[in-house]
């Protein structure tokens, strides 16, 4: 089966349906503007790009938050990706937000210290969000948000997410028809959270391998061993159904102790968009 | 007779019904203007589809004794009409409904039949199923009417077509999914598939109203189509843009249509009853 094609889109159809959904997602809501963190990486770009065609650039606000460690390049790619857009910027370095707390706990493994700047640009993205007006626009990406590759409250935080459907490899197909420049599109995706960090490296698998075996797992409704049948690796498989499982908690609310007759948790159904 | 039939192809806003009664209001004065003889709206037009608990919230009885439908039929006097809702009945069961109104009267309500409850549909869960499935009469021919999942049942539009419509008018809010390189959601080409299919088996107009617009992440597709019954397109409206889709349906296209592939003639309904008889006896 070429699986590779299956993941293969319509990228004019993709780009009007993500646009639409952005501005009548946004604009019911009373809102006209958004704002997004731009780090450099392919999603940030493409969010940002979609959001400024949805709502004119004027009314986007891309926020650069480098930390010390960060890579230059990052952030010399994150202002290509402004400058190609005409969105507003602004640069806030967390560095003097996160410090005082790490020094605190100088024995803080990567990951704390990751996830510790992770929430650290939401608090920032959300007061942004309160005095520009405008709702946080999300980055998270279909295979992160399947293998919980995010933090909970930190980058998965958003109002509006038009990525969350799309595989990496459809992120990177995307990007290349909206013009993101390549080497944008080809680096190494990082989270860039520690020197030498790669989001492949962590995982232990790379995104065009995942992105195929999630395609057949999560949307042909393949069985772990229909996967492996297909020629997938049965470790490989036995690790990311694993993952799958382990973070689905990264995708829901709260947990609720139901005790009413009619809790928030499960029986009070209405729709997000209620009253728009 | 030439029929000219519009579809709606509109972008209802969620559980407003006020607000929705005015946009149907507006499209029948235009359609009005356009000298349209029947104005069809997609499913659940005046309340929109990711309702959940506001279901009971947005119903109402299709009688004119409800302001809403009092206007509705107020406006049917020159120009038919048929538009979606959430009926409730005396029992307080909830029903995604149609209303075919006409010269100032309620001439026929479909109740969906088939609720999806798989996967992101979770109709089953707030709403009763209709029981029923009946052609009617209008001034135009024997006509039918179906919402949305009812259409992926053949035996729904079959009922209909034994039952005597030769227009089958098809509404929906049909989410769109499935991403490939076509230059359209694989959703909306099966359901395109569908409809020319009925057309074509049924020597039938096959009319299908379907809804724009975002509702909870959701997109709705749009892609109105009319098909004749030579099985060809005769009108479509754009994927995902409100549009008013106009045509004239030449009802005599039925007769030639039927001499041509007599379908209609040769079809043997009591082979089918005998032979469900027989399975419904060998499941007893």
């Amino acid at each position: 089966m070429d699986i590779g094609g299956k993941l293969i889109l319509n990228a004019d159809v993709t780009r009007k349906v993500l646009i639409a959904f952005l501005r009548s997602e946004i604009k019911r809501f009373g809102f006209q503007r958004a704002v997004l963190g731009l780090s450099g990486g392919v999603d940030s770009s493409l969010s940002c790009i979609l959001a400024a065609e949805a709502l004119g650039a004027e009314n986007v606000l891309a926020v650069l938050m480098p930390y010390r460690t960060s890579a230059r390049e990052t952030t010399e790619h994150a202002a290509q990706v402004a400058l190609m857009t005409g969105v507003r910027t602004e640069t806030m370095d967390i560095t003097t937000m996160v410090e005082p707390y790490l020094l605190k706990h100088r024995d803080m493994s990567d990951v704390r210290r990751g996830n510790v700047m992770a929430r650290t640009r939401m608090v920032v993205l959300y007061d942004h969000s309160a005095v520009w007006n405008g709702l946080v626009v999300g980055t998270s990406n279909k295979t992160e948000l399947l293998l919980g590759y995010g933090t909970l409250c930190g980058d998965m935080s958003s109002a509006v997410n038009p990525l969350g459907d799309l595989y990496k490899t459809q992120v990177r197909q995307m990007a290349r028809a909206v013009g993101i420049p390549e080497a944008i599109v080809q680096k190494a995706p990082s989270a860039d959270l520690w020197a030498g960090q790669t989001d492949e490296g962590e995982l232990g698998f790379s995104y065009a391998e995942v992105d195929k075996l999630l395609y057949l797992l999560v949307d042909e409704r393949f069985t772990a061993d229909e996967a492996i049948a297909e020629g997938f690796d049965a470790r490989f498989v036995a690790t990311v159904t694993q993952r799958l499982a382990a973070f689905q908690f990264k995708r829901m609310p709260p947990i609720i102790a139901k005790v009413s007759r009619r809790d928030v948790g499960h029986d009070f159904l209405y729709p997000r968009d209620w009253g728009t | 007779m030439k029929l000219k039939v519009g579809l709606a192809q509109v972008a209802p806003k969620l559980g407003d019904v006020q607000s929705n009664l005015r946009m149907h209001l507006d499209t029948i004065a235009q359609a009005r203007q356009k000298g349209l003889h029947l104005l069809c709206f997609p499913e659940l037009s005046l309340t929109g589809y990711a309702l959940r608990d506001l279901v009971s919230d947005v119903a109402m009885s299709p009688d004119g004794g409800n302001p809403v439908m009092a206007q509705l039929l107020t406006e049917s006097r020159d120009i038919d009409l048929l538009f979606g809702f959430i009926e409730v009945d005396a029992r307080y069961r909830y029903y995604i409904a149609a209303a075919y109104l006409s010269q100032g009267r309620v001439a026929h309500v479909h109740r969906k039949l088939y609720l999806p409850t798989y996967g992101m549909f979770e109709e089953g869960r707030f709403l009763a199923s209709g029981e029923r499935v009946r052609a009617f009469d209008t001034s135009f021919g024997r006509m039918g009417v179906l919402i949305c999942e009812d259409f992926w049942h053949m035996s729904a539009a079959y009922a209909l077509w034994l039952d005597g419509a030769d227009v089958l008018l098809l509404v929906s809010a049909s989410p769109g999914r499935g991403l490939s390189p076509e230059p359209d959601l694989g959703s909306a080409r099966s359901v395109q598939l569908m409809n020319q299919a009925y057309a074509t088996f049924f020597t039938a107009f096959v009319l299908h109203c379907n809804r724009v617009g975002f509702e909870d992440g959701l997109n709705f597709w749009g892609g109105s189509t009319v098909f004749g019954p030579d099985g060809k397109l005769m009108a479509e409206a754009p994927y995902f843009e409100p549009t008013l889709l106009t045509t004239e349906l030449d009802l005599a296209a039925l007769r030639r249509a039927r001499q041509q592939l007599p379908l209609l003639r040769d079809e043997r309904p009591e082979l089918l009853y005998s032979e469900l008889r027989r399975l419904r006896k060998l499941q007893d």
